[in-house]
């Protein structure tokens, strides 16, 4: 069996009289792309920051990376990345200073940002732009290049918030190649998303709602599990029984 | 008209809702009065003050009564030597002494003239100055009560006369200057933010495609901040009356019209700020940088703008709140009438229409 | 008389003349759904913008109900309803204050629109009370599709109205568009799902702030010249890799648990790559020739 390197048992938050994550557990393997989807409100954001060690769980326990998400919240921070929709890079910078800046902050040294930021560039066919401020580039390719830079310091695990929301259906594809090519290197990928034909390219998933973990397994299972065509349905059957609107 | 109501309804609600701004509105008037009229009030009250009195009749007695029910003094202690006086003094907590020679009372009965001799610890020279003001007015109406034809029994006597504010209180000074600076936070600040803040949620994209005119949108925006403000000027001005004994001198409804027309300004300044940004804290920034600040410094109230070198001197003058501050200096203490404000009113009549006529010209009917 | 009609539609921004929108021209029948479909950035936004009366254009002309863009903005303002893309109510009201707001700011009531807003405001209801801000995403999105709705424009804008929402909530969200279709009302929505454009009567494909194509949906399917195949096995990752390889295949890119394919040669049988990938070691495959989807539509028409 492979290493474990997501474990997290009845984990639970609570917010006052709201369990906004309510005793969710499950495990992924190292090199694993774990796609963990829900509702808006089903508690998806707040399970995330809680296995990034940006905020503490109320009850169970967790860990990431090897790490205790009670205790060891800094050492988890050096072994993820994380990229969001909302935030990925400053556009006030240019690509070659996005890259200097998040090799810095994760500690690498200038020949390691130098030959790294080379490699990225050649790879993402960036040259041109190298110099230029991100807010110049098409937002796939900023997309493709916030990647990059989330898995710049060669992190275990790499937390993917909705990272191709409006990103074109050419690009979301070249953006899932990267992906799997991250994934066969042995990063582990742990992605949210909305679009349910991205559910199928993850290894393993599962469905919040309410808090809980309603689904979990293989897109294959799944829908067989709940005899649906496509993860569209399954999706569909699961929520609708939602009682929590936020 | 309903939908101008509808829209001052809704800003009302904004403002309840939210705590901070509740309290930046409601809260910083009365704080500000507080803060000036009681901590940073540069009068003196209830000072300690040491006695030596070598007379022990009547008349000295009878003065010593009066500083004490004068609210400025404290009769701390009553001594028997200079070196006594000494020794207190160097405990630290005495600043004044009253030295009352032994014929005090005979002197005035028999020859109208007396001597007294008044110690001061000088280490802070504006209190001791200060304290020795209260000293002579008060010994002065008790040469005035009891002895009409008597001189004053210090033998120098600065012949000053405390205009309009007899009483030495700071009060006077700052309530127009607070008045002035709430409601520039207020009008300046607040408009701008809660008119960027629809920009920034979109809603005020939804507002502009709807058949409401565009320029009614800004001014029902502006509106509630206009009450809001004359609720604050009427708070002001009780807490002034019953709480520091600040009677207002002149007509009342002046003061109001004065206020209307300097809140205008300022919400005609938060428009134009409005209108020339798009986020709310860069809205904020330039509100309280370009407006709160030169409004504090150039006001009057805190320096003096007479101290300042010219080309200073020349930038107050296009500072609203220095002729808002002149105006409500002149109508609350002096008791001035309009004639006597009519160049102030007329700049400020000035400053906002010019301020106006940009705002509107800049604003746009379209997004960018 | 179109409802919309946008001719040569440009608009241009900045000191570096980006250009968002690019002479676009299309038009809207009454009573018609029809569907900006495009990635984020392709220019949607501006578009709707400008038809909304909120920018002028740099080129080009358009109408709405009729009425001239520029000239007749007044006019226009009245008869439109345009949901922002952005979330565009206040946060701080309860739901019924937010809805009675922009009745009377539209010069109108709830009570007198009521029928229209009927069927999606009974599932407001019992959060009438609640702040808006407080809302589930599809919560949200119904009530500015309410409020939008009040004043019964004759022309509907939506700018993104599903996005960030989620697939139950998006549903739910089309189903009430197809109502409100059958009311009279022309709506022109935008959305970067390619899923929900078969859920229009007519769309326009955008990228780059030029139309690629415009027609009904199953036209555009039906314009889609090449053999479509779409083919499963295990590790799709390598499987793909493969396939690209393969000199007979023109495209071949991952589509939900399957990897679509498309091959150079119009009557080409797909056994020829089947036999080409068995020689690579692939086995347990499968492949059926399809129908393709506006999202295979548009992945050709960007290439």
């Amino acid at each position: 069996m492979k290493e474990q390197v997501i474990i997290a048992d009845k984990l639970s938050k609570r917010f006052g009289q709201f369990m906004a994550t309510n005793q969710i557990s499950f495990s992924v393997s190292a090199g694993e792309i774990f796609g963990f989807l829900g509702a808006n409100g089903a508690g998806k954001t707040t399970a995330m920051r809680m296995l990034c060690g940006l905020s503490i769980p109320s009850e169970g326990s967790a860990s990431v990376a090897g790490f205790d998400v009670y205790t060891q919240t800094e050492e988890i921070k050096k072994n993820i990345g994380y990229m969001s929709q909302r935030f990925s890079l400053y556009e006030d910078l240019t690509v070659l200073e996005n890259i200097r800046f998040f090799g810095g902050i994760y500690g690498l040294s200038d020949l390691q940002i130098k030959e790294k930021s080379d490699a990225l560039i050649q790879q993402l066919g960036l040259e041109k732009e190298a110099k230029k401020l991100v807010a110049a580039l098409p937002l796939g390719w900023r997309q493709k290049l916030s990647f990059s830079v989330a898995i710049l310091h060669d992190p275990k695990i790499v937390f993917l918030d909705e990272p191709t929301g409006g990103v074109d259906p050419l690009t979301r594809r070249q953006f899932w190649d990267m992906i799997y090519a991250a994934a066969d290197r042995g990063v582990t990928i742990f992605v949210t998303t909305h679009y349910m034909d991205e559910a199928e390219y993850c290894d393993r998933i599962s469905i919040m709602v309410d808090g809980k973990i309603d689904a979990m397994g293989t897109p294959a299972e799944l829908k067989k599990q709940f005899d649906a065509q496509n993860m569209d349905e399954v999706f569909y059957q699961l929520a609708r029984g939602a009682k929590r609107k936020e | 008209m309903k939908q101008f109501l509808s829209f001052v309804r809704k800003e009302f609600y904004h403002v309840l809702r939210d705590r901070k701004t509740l309290f930046i509105l409601f809260g910083m008037p009365v704080v500000q009065i507080l803060i000036f009229g009681f901590a940073l009030s540069n009068e003196v009250k209830n000072s300690k003050l040491l006695v030596f009195n070598q007379a022990q009749d009547e008349a000295s007695a009878k003065l010593i009564n009066e500083l004490e029910v004068s609210n400025y003094f404290e009769i701390e202690k009553v001594v028997g030597s200079y070196s006594e006086i000494h020794q207190t003094f160097k405990q630290g907590d005495i600043r004044l002494a009253l030295v009352i020679p032994a014929n005090f009372g005979s002197d005035l009965a028999h020859q109208n003239k007396a001597s007294l001799q008044l110690i001061n610890d000088a280490s802070d020279p504006n209190t001791a100055t200060t304290l020795n003001n209260y000293v002579n007015i008060i010994v002065q109406d008790f040469l005035a009560q009891n002895y009409p034809s008597a001189k004053s029994p210090i033998a120098i006597l600065p012949q000053t006369r405390m205009l309009y504010n007899p009483q030495l209180q700071g009060a006077p000074n700052f309530v127009p200057g607070v008045m002035a600076m709430i409601l520039m936070l207020i009008c300046v600040m607040m408009t701008a933010v809660s008119i960027v803040r629809e920009k920034e949620n979109g809603t005020m994209e939804v507002l502009l495609v709807s058949p409401f005119k565009p320029i009614l949108v800004i001014l029902s925006k502006a509106f509630p901040y206009l009450l809001l403000s004359l609720v604050n000027v009427t708070s002001i001005l009780l807490l002034s009356v019953y709480l520091l004994d600040l009677p207002i001198q002149g007509n009342i409804f002046m003061l109001y019209a004065v206020s209307t027309l300097f809140i205008i300004t300022c919400l005609s300044i938060g428009i134009l700020i409005s209108v020339l940004t798009n986020s709310q804290q860069v809205a904020m920034l330039i509100s309280l940088m370009g407006m709160m600040l030169p409004a504090l410094l150039f006001s009057g109230f805190m320096f003096p703008i007479e101290n300042m070198p010219l080309p200073l001197q020349v930038i107050s003058n296009i500072v609203p709140s220095k002729w808002y501050y002149i105006m409500v200096k002149g109508i609350m203490i002096k008791g001035l009438g309009i004639s006597s404000l009519l160049k102030e009113t007329g700049v400020l009549v000035f400053i906002t229409t010019v301020v106006l006529i940009i705002s509107i010209k800049k604003f746009k009917i379209r997004l960018a | 008389m179109f409802a919309v009609e946008a001719k040569e539609l440009s608009k241009v921004y900045g000191k570096e003349k980006t250009i968002a929108v690019d002479a676009v021209s299309f038009s809207v029948k009454q009573g018609e759904l029809f569907g900006l479909i495009g990635p984020d950035g392709a220019g949607k936004s501006s578009i709707f913008r400008m038809l909304t009366t909120l920018l002028l254009p740099d080129g080009g002309e358009a109408s709405v109900a009729g009425l001239d863009i520029i000239k007749d903005y007044k006019e226009i303002r009245k008869r439109l309803g345009y949901m922002p893309g952005k979330f565009s109510l206040y946060a701080d009201l309860t739901v019924e204050e937010n809805l009675n707001f922009f009745a009377t700011v539209f010069g109108t009531t709830i009570e007198e629109n009521y029928h229209l807003i009927k069927d999606i405001y009974v599932q407001l209801e019992p959060f009438k009370n609640r702040r808006a801000g407080k809302l589930s995403g599809g919560m949200k999105q119904k009530l500015a599709l309410c409020c939008a709705l009040i004043h019964k424009p004759e022309v509907l804008f939506l700018d993104e109205p599903t996005t960030g929402v989620d697939p139950v909530s998006r549903k739910e969200f089309w189903e009430m568009l197809k109502r409100l279709k059958l009311q009279g009302i022309s709506i022109l929505v935008s959305t970067p799902y390619m899923d929900e454009a078969a859920l229009c009567d007519k769309i326009a494909l955008i990228q780059g702030g030029k139309i690629l194509s415009i027609d009904t949906p199953s036209a555009i399917v039906e314009a889609f010249p090449s053999n479509l195949f779409a083919l499963k096995g295990p590790s799709m990752y390598t499987l793909l890799q493969a396939t690209n390889n393969c000199p007979m295949v023109e495209h071949a890119y991952a589509f939900g648990e399957y990897a679509h394919v498309i091959l150079r040669e119009k009557e080409q049988s797909p056994d020829a790559l089947l036999a080409y990938l068995v020689e690579k070691d692939f086995t347990a495959l499968e492949i059926k020739r399809i129908v393709p989807s506006i999202e295979d539509c548009f992945i050709r028409l960007l290439r």
